[in-house]
Order: structure tokens, then C-alpha cells, then sequence
């Protein structure tokens, strides 16, 4: 754990009186609250930081043990009893709190190291408030663009429990569900917290997806393309016959209604699949067809 | 609402330690929607973290109640543009693709 200098965090020097430290304490509250900044990480960790700044300096006696003993002053008792009652080895006593080496995660260790744990997390600790609903959970699930084609039934283990989860098809990627009662159980009786998943679709189809509609390129060869003829096309829930109009052009784009991706929770409605034609030049032309394009070049 | 779950406002009052003047003034404020059952006031469990929500801000921020008001909008705007967001990376992923 590294040092963590508290009055840094609250952007207040050491001679700060208790009303500043209100000040600033309520200041950055009010700019990192996690309610004002929803799923923004960086945000609760900075608010975690400034309670437990707040708790410490705002309690006199805590204040004053962090300015005496710096870094060790969680272990202020100890040290004091140390050099006390071992004076000839005190040195090394106090080494051994020195020398631990912690990390910028251990955060909240580091505070309950002092304090035995005693805080919850996030904005709820102590303020003496009962909690009543149970705590909200965030969840990601990833899923393969081919799995939210349809209705998708999965059994989610959320804190050792099984939720049996029906994703409806058609959902979008980083979309976000609620599923209520799902989350930590309610304090005296009151109602579970939700469950929020956050979906990460995965795709690794030909087929791209915007929005409800599927698009593909599709190649074309030369003659087709002048011609006009039928074709087979993938689409996503299998092959289908497509009629080429005579001279089609190279990018054309051709709709094929009701043939895209399901629309999320409209039962039986579906987007469009748009097909982009990618015409093919011949290659390695004989000697026979470089004369009859002449001839064709002649003609026009 | 997904199920008729009513929490009744005074054992709302009694868990969070807040005064039901409390939750009269958000409910005329339009912020919190109370419900009247056989002569009792209650608010539908849906609406509990909204509540807790605005205890919080009220308590821990000092925020007023026209500020919750302002904050909640705003909030809801936020929600808003990060759907927005979501859906336009989305599509710029396509073009990139």
C-alpha cells in the first residue's frame, strides 16, 4: 500500500481547519457522487477516496495519529506500545510496519486496517442510514451475433445463485437490461436489489449489422451483371433465389425486405438485408475472348 | 410496474429515518409518485431506488429538493445521450468494419 496522503486528496493543506475540510470534503462530494455519475468507475473510486480522506481527518483523534505517524499511523498504538515496552528493540518493531509494501487497490484494506472493517462501500456507508432495498448487481454477458438472431434462453450463476435468463432477439450491443429482485437480498424485509446486464455482441458473421438491418457484399460476375440472371445469396437464416436485373452496375445496392436481424421485442418483425454488388472483372482472359471484347469495344 | 408491490410511507420513514414531509414535498414536486391504498400512503417498490436516490443527494450532498428536480433531469439527459452514444458507436463500428 502506498502512502496515501489524505490532505492531497481533498486538495487542502495540513493546517486545514475542520470547516475547510468540511468544505472541500462536501465539494468533491458533490462532484464524484456515484448518483451524479452513473457506471463511471473512475468516478466512485475518486468518492471512495475522498470518504475515506474525510473519515480520518475529520475525526480529531484519527487526524491527529495520520499527522504524527504518517503512512503508519493505523499502527500508532502499537508503535507507542513498542517503544515503550521495548526500547531496545523498538527500531526493528517499527521497521516492520514500514516495510510493508501495498498497492493503490488495497485502498479500502488500508482504511479498514484502522478501522476493522467497519465501512460498507460506495455512498452508503456511514451515514447511519438503514439500507431497505437490496444492493443493484452489474453483470456483462458476451454473446455471438448468431445467439441474438433469436430468443436466447441462458442460465446466469449471479453470487452462487442461478438465474434462468430468456434474452429476447434482436438486442444490441452494450445494450443494457434490468432484471428486477435479482440483485442482493432487501435489509428487514424489503425488496431485492436489480440485476443489470450489459450485453456484448460478438460478431462473426459476414453480414454486418446497423441497427435491425443486415448488409453484405455479394459478388457479381461480369456476364450476370451485363446480362441479368438468377443467383443464390446467404442471408441469415439461410440461402435465398435473387433475381440480377440486366446491367447492373458495380455497388449496386439491392433491399431485401423482412430479411435483416429480428427487432428487439417486436415478435415476428424484422429489419432489411442490403446486398452491395461487388462485380468481377474476368481474369487470364484467351487469346478468343481479348478478340470478342475488341469486337464488343468496336461495337460501342 | 412489473408487479403491484406497495411499501407503505411510513415504514418507508421508519427505515431510511426521514419525515413523510419529506416525501409529501417530492411527491408535489412531482418527483416521487405516492399512492393512497385503504387511507394509506405508499410508493411502489419500482420507485424505492429513486427514492433512496434523492434521500442520498438530500442527505449526503445537501442538495434541496429543486436541486434533486434539476439533478434527476439531468440525470435522465445523461441516460438519454449515453444511449445515443452507445447506439452511434455502434454504427460507426460498421463503417469501420
Amino acid at each position: 500500500m502506498n502512502f496515501i496522503d489524505y490532505y492531497k486528496i481533498l486538495g487542502i493543506d495540513k493546517n486545514a481547519s475542520e470547516s475547510d475540510i468540511k468544505k472541500a470534503y462536501r465539494k468533491l462530494a458533490r462532484k464524484y457522487h456515484p448518483d451524479l455519475n452513473p457506471n463511471d468507475k473512475e468516478a466512485e473510486k475518486n468518492f471512495k477516496n475522498i470518504n475515506e480522506a474525510n473519515e480520518v481527518l475529520s475525526n480529531p483523534e484519527h487526524r491527529k495519529k495520520y499527522d504524527k505517524h504518517g503512512k503508519d499511523w493505523q499502527h500508532a498504538d502499537d508503535i507507542e506500545r513498542a517503544q515503550k515496552q521495548h526500547n531496545s528493540s523498538r527500531q526493528q518493531g517499527y521497521q516492520s510496519y514500514s516495510g510493508q509494501s501495498h498497492t493503490e487497490d488495497d485502498f479500502s484494506d488500508f482504511f479498514e486496517s484502522m478501522f476493522g472493517g467497519q465501512r460498507t462501500s460506495g455512498s452508503r456507508q456511514s451515514h447511519n442510514q438503514v439500507q431497505f432495498k437490496g444492493q443493484d448487481f452489474n453483470a456483462e454477458l458476451q454473446l455471438n451475433l448468431t445467439d441474438v438472431y433469436t430468443n436466447e434462453s441462458q442460465i446466469l450463476t449471479v453470487n452462487g445463485k442461478k438465474i434462468r435468463l430468456t434474452i429476447p432477439a434482436g438486442i444490441e450491443n452494450e445494450q443494457v437490461i434490468k432484471i428486477s429482485g435479482k440483485g442482493g437480498p432487501g435489509v428487514n424485509g424489503g425488496p431485492n436489489g436489480d440485476l443489470y446486464i450489459t450485453f456484448n455482441i460478438v460478431n462473426n458473421t459476414k453480414f454486418k449489422r446497423y441497427g435491425n438491418n443486415l448488409h453484405a457484399n455479394v459478388d457479381l460476375d461480369l456476364y450476370t451483371s451485363l446480362l441479368g440472371g438468377d443467383i443464390m445469396v446467404d442471408t441469415f437464416s439461410g440461402k435465398v433465389k435473387l433475381k440480377v436485373a440486366p446491367e447492373t452496375q458495380n455497388e449496386t445496392k439491392v433491399k431485401l425486405k423482412g430479411k435483416g436481424f429480428p427487432i428487439y421485442k417486436k415478435e415476428g418483425e424484422f429489419g432489411d438485408f442490403i446486398i452491395t454488388y461487388h462485380i468481377q472483372t474476368p481474369k487470364n482472359l484467351t487469346d478468343k475472348e481479348k478478340e470478342l471484347f475488341t469486337t464488343l469495344q468496336k461495337l460501342r | 410496474m412489473a408487479e403491484n408491490h406497495y411499501i407503505l410511507v411510513k415504514t418507508i420513514c421508519v427505515q431510511y429515518n426521514v419525515e413523510p414531509v419529506f416525501l409529501d414535498d417530492l411527491h408535489s414536486m412531482g418527483l416521487l409518485e405516492l399512492i393512497t391504498v385503504e387511507n394509506n400512503k405508499c410508493l411502489h417498490q419500482d420507485t424505492l431506488s429513486d427514492l433512496e436516490k434523492m434521500i442520498r443527494l438530500h442527505n449526503e450532498l445537501h442538495v434541496n429538493l429543486e436541486g434533486i428536480d434539476v439533478v434527476f433531469n439531468l440525470l435522465k439527459k445523461v441516460d438519454y445521450l449515453q444511449n445515443q452514444l452507445v447506439k452511434t458507436k455502434n454504427k460507426l463500428e460498421f463503417y469501420e468494419k
